[in-house]
């Protein structure tokens, strides 16, 4: 995005913005998730891979979308295990999700090696409409529309109950394993298509390990925010502006070293975590649901 | 199946898996696994090596059985770790030059243990008294960790007459005593007494009475008149201090410095095999044995054959998923 935008405010905004959107994306996943009563820690592993398929379709195939396209299909690839060990077979969700990450690290960073590691392509800057990525303007509609569901429709109701009495939803003739199923695939889809838009459009190139904790940080994100879907905009505002704050600062000629950089969202997730507290989580919150109460 | 057999399943799934990634990829799985196993076992350096490798998992272990078995998830070991092993290495020379080897190592060995339970101390509190969840806040504090021993080496304790930026670096003869002639270092049998230790603690003592109390119900911990706080406090600073040991072993046994952006990430890695052990210590010992015998041999296969090692994720993490397919059931 650089050059495109003289002038050192809409250069930071823009900044925010390209560092936002993916971390917007993964957390309005895991909140439908979390809302739920599936705490998703795979969503880390599920972005990354989403970063590395985006990226290596994209580059094949010419085309951004495709990627995009792409990062979504693995991300729900890599969540059917989640679905079939969480929701099915009521494997503990934390266990479930480290494999899926560590799996998601290991295999990328295999593929990477194989691939990319010599050449390092990038990616040429996207195209642009009134200055920003469509999906942008995409994905802030759909924020919207997930804060619409979450208030306003009964889907948005079932999610709650399911992730707070799920057996209350069960006795009121609701499926909750689908139901909290297609929460587990939607997260998926949503966690790639974020990773795909990190290596695609924010990076424009795929590095082993890249999301470095960003799925981390949207579980965060989705904690606070709990049922309000413009909570988690705000939230991946603030961590977008965070770290566009130190290109910003090193604009103005103030050198800040990378590993502070680094730690900047993570030191911000603690102090709001440590001030907010993520209070009033939904009670069955990792807690499988089978019927009959075992 | 028996049951002996039905425990292999995983390890048999998560080889047959990675074999059929190996060949996707046009390496082939019997010549890599060869080799794995030769750099990791079947050669004396190898074998040696493994051995010096077991001891900061069988510590992270350790750490990872206190906190499982109260319940709580330290998920942010590699933090600790790190941290604790920068410390460690960057003022276990200067204590050594100053007052001497036994100042150093066992100075070094106490602060990283304080290093690792002051890092996990924010978590701790935040858990034992706002009800905090603690994955979140560990993980957090884990990046912030690692991204922190990398400021401090690069910008503090860097090292004046090194070219890449590092730590004091601890003479080799200065490390934690070798065992028998060997390059074992006398870091192996602390981590094994350690980990029996926290064994026996946790199956055969009060606390750890109290600890699964604690894990099974909370409620019931509370109805039983337990200071659920102070107990949950207490477990997450010793099992950060535990990891912080670990880094602290490590430096002092092997590496005698931290460089800029090292980062093992030991610790999700060993959340598998303490989970397999179902948070038995003689198991957990077993089990983290194989696990060092496959970092070892996956970083020398790295050079090798030129498969990054942290390939090895990949076998941990198929193991951990056939696991929780076998037993629907949190530990």
């Amino acid at each position: 995005m650089a050059g495109l935008t003289p002038g050192f405010a809409t250069q930071f905004a823009a900044g925010t913005l390209t560092a936002a959107v993916p971390l917007l994306l993964g957390g309005l996943g895991e909140q439908i998730s979390e809302r739920a009563g599936v705490l998703n820690v795979g969503i880390e592993g599920m972005m990354l891979a989403g970063a590395y398929a985006g990226f290596a379709v994209a580059y094949g195939s010419g085309s951004l979308w495709l990627g995009l396209m792409a990062g979504a299909a693995v991300g729900v690839l890599l969540a059917l295990p989640m679905l079939l060990l969480c929701i099915r077979r009521a494997a503990d969700q934390i266990v479930t999700g480290i494999a899926l990450t560590l799996a998601a690290q290991g295999l990328t960073a295999l593929l990477h090696h194989v691939s990319f590691a010599t050449t390092y392509p990038r990616l040429p800057a996207p195209a642009t409409l009134y200055g920003r990525f469509p999906l942008d303007y995409m994905a802030l509609a759909l924020c919207a529309g997930l804060a619409w569901l979450h208030r306003n429709t009964l889907l948005g109701l079932h999610l709650q109950a399911a992730g707070v009495q799920p057996a209350a939803l069960d006795q009121s003739g609701i499926n909750v394993a689908r139901l909290r199923g297609g929460a587990v695939l939607t997260t998926g889809a949503l966690a790639g298509l974020g990773g795909a838009y990190l290596s695609e459009i924010s990076a424009g190139v795929f590095v082993p390990f890249m999301t470095n904790g960003a799925g981390f940080i949207c579980i965060v994100l989705a904690m606070l925010a709990r049922r309000r879907a413009l909570l988690v905009l705000a939230g991946a505002l603030l961590f977008g502006a965070s770290q566009s704050a130190a290109t910003a600062l090193q604009l103005l000629g103030v050198d800040v070293p990378s590993d502070v950089v680094q730690m900047l969202p993570f030191a911000m997730v603690m102090v709001l975590l440590a001030g907010l507290g993520a209070g009033r989580l939904p009670a069955a919150l990792g807690q499988p649901y089978r019927r009959g109460g075992q | 199946m028996t049951r002996r057999a039905r425990a292999l399943l995983p390890f048999a799934l998560a080889l047959l898996l990675c074999g059929a990634v190996l060949l996707a990829v046009g390496v082939d799985p019997f010549e890599y696994g060869a080799v794995v196993l030769r750099r990791g076992l079947f050669s004396p350096r190898g074998v040696q090596e493994s051995l010096s490798r077991a001891a900061p998992l069988l510590l992270i272990a350790a750490s990872l059985m206190l906190s499982f078995r109260a319940g709580l998830w330290n998920l942010g070991v590699d933090g600790q770790f790190l941290l604790a092993a920068t410390v460690t290495a960057a003022t276990a020379p200067v204590l050594d030059a100053t007052f001497g080897r036994a100042a150093a190592l066992l100075g070094g060995l106490a602060l990283a243990a304080l290093t690792g339970a002051a890092w996990a101390a924010l978590p701790a509190a935040l858990r034992a008294w706002r009800g905090l969840n603690e994955i979140v806040t560990t993980l957090m504090m884990s990046f912030l960790g690692v991204s922190l021993a990398n400021t401090l080496i690069k910008l503090v304790l860097r090292d004046p007459d090194t070219t890449v930026p590092q730590t004091l670096t601890l003479p080799v003869a200065e490390r934690l005593p070798r065992l028998f002639g060997s390059t074992v270092h006398l870091g192996l049998p602390l981590a094994l007494g350690i980990v029996l230790g926290m064994h026996l603690l946790l199956t055969r003592s009060a606390i750890g009475l109290r600890l699964r109390v604690l894990g099974e119900s909370p409620r019931a911990a509370r109805h039983m008149g337990l200071d659920v706080p102070r107990l949950t406090f207490t477990a997450l600073l010793g099992s950060g201090a535990l990891a912080g040991l670990a880094g602290g072993v490590d430096i002092l046994g092997v590496w005698g410095t931290v460089r800029a952006d090292w980062n093992p990430a030991y610790g999700l890695m060993v959340v598998p095999a303490v989970l397999l052990a179902r948070l038995n210590g003689y198991w957990a010992a077993l089990v983290v044995a194989l696990l060092a015998v496959l970092s070892v041999g996956t970083e020398s296969a790295a050079v090798r054959l030129g498969v990054p090692s942290y390939f090895n994720l990949v076998f941990v993490a198929v193991v951990l998923l056939s696991l929780g397919a076998a037993r629907p059931r949190r530990v």
